[in-house]
């Protein structure tokens, strides 16, 4: 059993949560998530570990209430139990002293961003951060991500805050730019974001990092539920990933997948998140 | 008792019939099939027990069980004799009674199986364990040996982790086991369907193991939260058996469709995660109305099995050899053909077809004859020039069996690993570290539970002897 700590809402239907788990706190590197189930019989539901503290023994996670699943483990008041929490799975992020990079997120994904961007800062990268979302209340983290980015650019659907309009059209300014010009770029957001800004960056050769959200199942290689085409390779993203050269990911396939269980799930939230986005 | 029974009356008795769920029935439930002897049946079943001198049985079974004496025992009445005869040579009797292929182990070796049907020893080792789990009190518990003062880490729920860390127990050892899921029994729980191992029987095993002050720890994945050498550093002896979970791929055209499953994926849905099994459970798992398996194992046998109670019209079993040489049990064949199973014989996947919007249709296969024998002995399947089968379906299956995991290796670089990236091990289990064994399937890629209980226990010797240095 592993005791909520705290619990508060960040942006509608998305929760920041702290979590006592204090293997997982020593032993997660950026990059690495979990795997959550609420109580017995619930789904297993993989997280990325948002940033965690070693000394207190806890690691934070970012919420999207999506479906049945994560509501169930936002439902959590601070003194409550998650059942049961695995990790850290997958690969770190590949942390590289780059020079310029880009860190572009969307939605949730501004979340699993965030603790690659931290530690691309920490080894002296110098960060450009955009983050985007449907409407002003759903841009998150700006503030935290500020404290160690050189820039950060917002950008809305509706221009209800920021820039109206993609981050796209902000990394393309940025690339447009000689002086601001990333050496490498990390995106991680809902597929067709992730899709568009491959596509962007391909032509300029600059190397594209994505962190990939297929649905999985134990998160540790055994059942190939997680399975993602890299190129002319097959990869389980739960232990060769979760991130991988944009350049190389077959999105269709990835996005195709995605959708095997939608009958079952009435409540796809994603659909509208996804749509927002299709323009992108 | 009355007075013993001539070998002439013994053998003249007729092999006992388990009895089983209608199959029409059984083929829409999860109800297991089996549904036990009675022990009027038992013990008439035991009575064809010639309780031979030599004891060939016994060399039959992996774990030489006492196979003459605990039927011996059950024969008389004395079921109290009987279980505990089988309880201290076998940690899992329930289990082994249930899925040990016995018609190539202990009953192959029956001497009845020459002229007429082997002694039902399997049927009889299942009657006798479940007496004993409905019968505990009768029984006096094991008391475990004075407390050791030292620890050992078991890495893996499964049979082999279970039976060492109940054989460490027993030596008064203090044992912690880490397992990765959230849920314990490793494939017992999350592979073997309950319509033929029943949940509840793991359950009551491990309880007994925690009454023996067994420490489980669910949700730990050695590798990754802990290291082997954290756990060495922690402990006294840590013991592997954390299996052969890494799904082989079929490496065809369309497996990434919607629709292809691996086999650990469609059995954890189900099995571990209760997919389909019941209207509120969350996880969900596709029903499909026409399920192509391919493979023809265990494995293959519970998936198809699976399938037709998820609800498919057809399930079939696509396997590019001849029904002959399907290495599933033959009680599963059996069992599988009862329910309306199909058998499409010499028939090898070449790809997997798919619809506009990305979900399987069919499964183009290639017509198979058999040739020379191979190095195994076994017929070679050759494919026949020209011949394609298409076979329409919307759910494949790939069964084709599971490799080494190289999560918990890959962050254990000391350990030596052969050339498929099993653990190397003696036999006592030693690996190429000091005071870490290994043994069950990660040792010996996919095998069965008896042999992965049997390292398991032979591995519990050694680590005794290392840590009490006699
Ligand atoms: C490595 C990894 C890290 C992740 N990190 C985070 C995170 O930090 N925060 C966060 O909020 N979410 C994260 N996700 C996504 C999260 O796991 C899914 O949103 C969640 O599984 C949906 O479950 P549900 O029961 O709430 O919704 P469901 O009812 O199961 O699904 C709702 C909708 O989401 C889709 N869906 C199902 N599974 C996934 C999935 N794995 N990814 C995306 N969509 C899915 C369904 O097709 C459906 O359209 C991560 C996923 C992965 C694989
Ligand atoms: C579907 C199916 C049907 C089968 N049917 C039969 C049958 O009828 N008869 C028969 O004799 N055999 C059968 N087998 C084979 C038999 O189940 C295996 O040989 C046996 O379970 C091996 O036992 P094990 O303890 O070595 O491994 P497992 O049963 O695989 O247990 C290993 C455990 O370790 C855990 N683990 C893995 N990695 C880690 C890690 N890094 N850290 C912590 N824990 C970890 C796993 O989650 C698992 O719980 C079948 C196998 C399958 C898949
Ligand atoms: S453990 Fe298996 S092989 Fe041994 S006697 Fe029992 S059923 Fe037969
Ligand atoms: S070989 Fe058959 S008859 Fe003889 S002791 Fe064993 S089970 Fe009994
Ligand atoms: S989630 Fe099962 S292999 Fe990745």
């Amino acid at each position: 059993m592993f005791e909520v700590l705290s619990n508060e809402t960040l942006a509608p239907n998305l929760h920041r949560m702290t979590v006592r788990a204090p293997r997982i706190a020593s032993a997660r590197q950026a990059g690495q998530f979990v795997i959550v189930r609420s109580e017995k019989g619930e789904e297993r539901i993989p997280l990325t570990i948002g940033d965690a503290d070693v000394e207190a023994g806890t690691i934070t996670l970012f919420i999207q209430a999506l479906g049945a699943g994560t509501q169930k483990i936002v439902s959590r008041q601070p003194g409550e139990f998650l059942r049961d929490v695995a990790g850290p799975l997958g690969m770190p992020t590949d942390i590289e002293k780059w020079g310029k990079v880009a860190c572009i997120g969307g939605g949730v994904g501004t979340a699993v961003l965030f603790p690659m961007a931290k530690a691309l800062a920490d080894l002296g990268n110098e960060v450009t951060t955009i983050i985007g979302g449907r409407s002003k209340p759903y841009i998150i983290l700006a503030d935290e991500l500020a404290e160690f980015s050189s820039h950060v650019q917002i950008t809305t659907d509706d221009g209800s805050f920021g820039q109206q309009g993609f981050v796209t059209t902000a990394l393309q300014a940025l690339i447009d730019d000689p002086e601001r010009r990333p050496e490498a770029v990390f995106a991680v957001g809902p597929v067709p974001m992730m899709r568009a800004i491959s596509e962007l960056t391909r032509p300029y050769g600059i190397k594209t990092l994505v962190s990939l959200n297929p649905i999985m199942i134990d998160g540790t290689g055994m059942c190939g539920g997680c399975r993602v085409q890299i190129g002319d390779e097959v990869k389980f993203a739960c232990v060769d990933g979760p991130e991988f050269d944009a350049h190389q990911v077959d999105f269709n396939s990835l996005m195709d997948r995605l959708t095997t269980y939608r009958e079952q799930e009435q409540h796809c939230r994603l659909d509208d998140q996804l749509n927002a986005r299709k323009a992108s | 008792m009355t007075k013993a029974m001539t070998n002439k009356e013994r053998l003249a008795i007729s092999r006992v019939l388990m009895p089983e769920q209608d199959a029409e029935n059984r083929s829409r439930n999860f109800e297991e099939v089996n549904l036990g002897l009675t022990q009027e049946q038992a013990i008439q079943e035991a009575q064809r027990c010639l309780n031979c001198k030599n004891r060939v049985c016994v060399q039959g079974c992996p774990v030489q069980v006492s196979i003459p004496e605990f039927i011996t025992a059950l024969a008389e009445g004395d079921l109290v004799r009987s279980a505990q005869i089988l309880q201290s040579d076998n940690a899992l009797p329930a289990v082994c009674g249930r899925v040990c292929p016995q018609e190539t182990q202990c009953e192959a070796k029956c001497v009845h199986g020459v002229k007429g049907k082997p002694v039902a020893i399997g049927y009889l080792e299942r009657f006798v364990a479940d007496w004993a789990t409905a019968n505990a009190d009768q029984l006096a518990p094991v008391t475990p040996a004075e407390p050791s003062g030292k620890t050992v880490a078991v890495v893996g729920c499964g049979p082999c982790g279970l039976t060492a860390a109940g054989e460490l127990a027993k030596a008064g050892h203090a044992v912690t086991i880490f397992e990765a899921l959230h849920d314990t029994g490793g494939v017992l729980r999350y592979g073997i369907p309950q319509f033929r191992l029943p949940k509840d029987i793991i359950d009551v095993e491990v309880a007994r193991l925690q009454q023996m002050g067994v420490e489980i720890e669910c949700n730990v994945i050695i590798g990754k939260t802990l290291t082997v050498a954290q756990l060495s550093e922690q402990y006294d002896a840590v013991f592997i058996g954390n299996g052969a979970g890494l799904p082989a791929m079929m490496n065809i055209p369309g497996e990434n469709l919607k629709g292809v499953y691996a086999a650990n994926e469609y059995l954890t849905r189900v099995n571990l995660m209760g997919a389909g099994q019941s209207e509120t459970c969350s996880t969900p798992v596709l029903k499909g109305k026409h399920v192509a398996v391919v493979g023809a194992g265990n494995t293959a046998m519970d998936c198809v099995r699976t399938a037709r109670r998820l609800g498919a019209e057809r399930a079939m079993i696509v396997y590019r050899r001849s029904e002959e040489q399907m290495p599933a049990r033959v009680e599963e064949v059996h069992h599988a053909k009862a329910e309306g199973v199909e058998f499409v014989m010499l028939t090898s996947p070449l790809a997997v077809e798919g619809s506009d919007d990305g979900w399987v249709n069919a499964l183009r296969c290639q017509k198979m004859e058999l040739g020379e024998p191979d190095a195994s002995g076994r017929q070679r399947p050759i494919a026949i020039d020209g011949a394609e089968e298409v076979l329409n379906v919307d759910i494949v299956v790939n069964a084709l069996g599971t490799r080494a995991n190289p999560l918990l290796t890959a962050t254990a670089p000391e350990l030596k690993l052969n050339d498929w990236g099993n653990i190397v091990a003696d036999d006592d289990g030693a690996t190429a570290l000091p005071g870490v064994y290994a043994g069950g399937d990660i040792t010996r890629g996919g095998s069965t539970v008896i042999l992965a209980m049997g390292d398991g226990k032979r591995a519990a010797a050694a680590i005794d002897r290392y840590l009490t240095g006699k």
